[in-house]
């Protein structure tokens, strides 16, 4: 590695903590665990105080609407009595056209209460889009770094996208070719200009998710008398699953918390080659297990979107059935959305056909669409790169190579992954980042059994497990 | 690209610059990532007056200054919708139809 690359990694340590706005050690307990609850009030901020941010910043209080249509679909081919009701919290109503807003509000009135003059976040989705928008109202300068092109100067259109939206609320967008060094970069652009590390990952932009959560709860509890049954969150880094769900816990809801991701198993995230064969560029597996399975690999030293706390499901779907929901999403409720934002509804349509009619859905966000992110550019997009794109049963589908698309709804079906597995694979990670012989303390096995939603003989069990091996 | 290949000072522009040759990269990169070296593309107003294709320095909008290879001038988007996905086009007609007909039965 370049020297100039060690010596900035070097000091990795002392940049972001001057520019996370927030001492993480103080919450550190021991090789393996920290105090989490800890880290995500030291804000001290209150749901309250959080929501009148949020206002002031023109973020939140999104539409709740009820799919009549989509439910009755369901309904045509649930088994009699099922087909649960189905409804959307339509988040692409935010100012920069996703729950992202959420995420970001709360980050940039810190860096400007601290007196920062600017943001900076790494990021090629709508978190850019968000924290553009957000540092333009507080009249804070911002920078999004995005990896945007392969070797060949060819970009996905949805990041290309990305890179318009950001500069169009005057941003400094920085695009790269593939690659981890990213990191490298935002770290000296930060210690160039002293700006806010705005991470995906802090504690602020997860505290800013929790009214989606707690929002939703409140709504539902006004059309049907109850919080929602069970809530479906489209994963990627775990901020969604995890401030959702924070919310709905604060709002008193003990709603199922179904995560959800498109499949993009085989697909390596940092190679040149498939950077262009992928046509979601988020919410998928190839960032939705390695974050569940360690969420510490973030860009902040303890990351507080940790989504297996929460989960109590975990189902994948094929990019072919997100671009069916997304078309059926506008013909037959006129919503014309983002494909992203509608892995959640893909898995929701699924999951409502298991479910009794009178139990309530709610995917918890849309985003925003339009040229580039449109399935159309994408599907045209995959054809262009290689990708076959053909109707058949999705099924069929192998990530990289082929998008099939359904010919029915009823072919629409979600898989669930193995969350035992993933927790296993967690603890196995938490345990090699322990100095080695580590033995891990019953406080550490409390932690780890909260981290994963367990319990300790579970943990216990697995770390018998992992030394006899 | 645009069809302009030169800038003068004060014009809004688009530069590159190589931030890792492939031997300075990262280790356990996947071997096509690794050939390639790391590039950025960035956006600001030029300096100086200059043809694309020369060394240039620019003002971003946070003001900050880069030097690097001029690359456009008065850079734009061109990403779209394109055409109708074929595969796609029949959804909306047969879901509207299968939710009347389930509509149709359930009120019998």
């Amino acid at each position: 590695m370049a020297g100039k690359t060690e010596a900035i990694l070097a000091r990795k340590g002392e940049i972001m903590k001057r520019a996370l706005g927030m001492d993480y050690s103080q919450f550190e307990q021991s090789p393996i665990a920290f105090d989490y609850e800890g880290m995500m009030t030291a804000h001290g901020y209150s749901i309250d105080d959080i929501i009148g941010i949020q206002r002031a910043g023109g973020v939140g209080r999104t539409p709740l609407l009820e799919l009549r249509n989509l439910t009755d679909l369901v309904r045509s081919y649930s088994e009699p009595g099922y087909g649960a009701r189905i409804f959307v919290k339509d988040e692409a109503a935010n100012m920069a056209g996703s729950f992202k807003d959420r995420r970001a509000s709360v980050s940039i009135h810190v860096a400007k209460e601290k007196g920062y003059a600017g943001v900076i976040a790494a990021t090629s989705g709508n978190y850019g889009a968000a924290v553009s928008s957000q540092a333009a109202r507080a009249g804070l300068n911002c920078i999004i770094v995005q990896e945007a092109f392969d070797s060949r100067h060819v970009g996905q259109p949805e990041i290309i996208e990305k890179s318009r939206i950001c500069e169009a609320f005057g941003a400094e967008v920085i695009q790269l070719t593939v690659g981890p060094e990213l990191f490298s970069h935002m770290l000296e652009l930060l210690d160039d200009t002293g700006y806010l590390a705005a991470s995906l990952y802090s504690a602020f932009g997860v505290s800013g998710i929790e009214t989606l959560g707690y929002e939703l709860a409140e709504e539902m509890t006004a059309v049907t008398g109850a919080p929602p049954t069970h809530v479906v969150v489209t994963h990627a880094g775990g901020g969604n699953t995890t401030g959702t769900a924070r919310g709905l816990k604060r709002a008193g809801a003990t709603t199922e918390i179904v995560s959800a991701s498109v499949d993009l198993s085989g697909l390596h995230m940092a190679s040149d080659s498939d950077f262009n064969r992928k046509s979601f560029t988020t919410g998928h597996t190839g960032f939705g297990v390695p974050f569940a399975t360690w969420p510490d690999r973030a860009d902040v030293p303890r990351n507080a979107a940790r989504a297996l706390r929460y989960m109590d499901r975990y189902l994948t779907v094929s990019q072919g059935e997100v671009f069916y929901v997304t078309e059926a999403m506008a013909k037959l409720e006129g919503l014309e959305r983002g494909p992203s934002g509608n892995t959640a509804m893909a898995a929701a349509m699924s999951l409502a056909r298991d479910l009794p009619a009178d139990a309530t859905v709610v995917v918890q966000e849309t985003e925003y669409t339009g040229a580039g992110k449109h399935h159309w550019a994408q599907l045209n997009f995959a054809r262009e790169n290689g990708v076959e794109v053909r109707a058949g049963d999705p099924a069929e589908n192998v990530p990289g190579k082929s998008i099939i698309i359904p010919e029915r709804p009823e072919q629409i079906r979600a898989k669930d992954f193995d969350l035992a597995k993933m927790r296993r694979s967690y603890v196995r990670n938490a345990l090699s980042h322990a100095p080695e012989g580590y033995v891990p303390t019953d406080a550490d096995i409390a932690f780890l059994a909260e981290d994963t939603n367990s319990d300790a003989a579970t943990v216990e069990e697995t770390i018998a497990g992992l030394r006899a091996t | 690209m645009s069809d302009v290949v030169s800038c003068s000072a004060g014009d809004w522009v688009e530069i590159e610059r190589v931030l890792l040759e492939p031997a300075d990269r990262s280790t356990n990169l996947p071997e096509e990532t690794a050939a390639q070296p790391l590039r950025m593309w960035v956006k600001g107003f030029a300096r100086l007056a200059a043809a694309v294709g020369d060394e240039v320095t620019i003002e971003t909008m946070t003001g900050r200054v880069v030097t690097g290879t001029l690359t456009d001038v008065n850079p734009g988007y061109a990403h779209t919708f394109g055409r109708p996905t074929p595969e796609l086009t029949h959804v909306g007609r047969d879901l509207r139809d299968r939710v009347a007909a389930y509509r149709a039965k359930a009120g019998e």
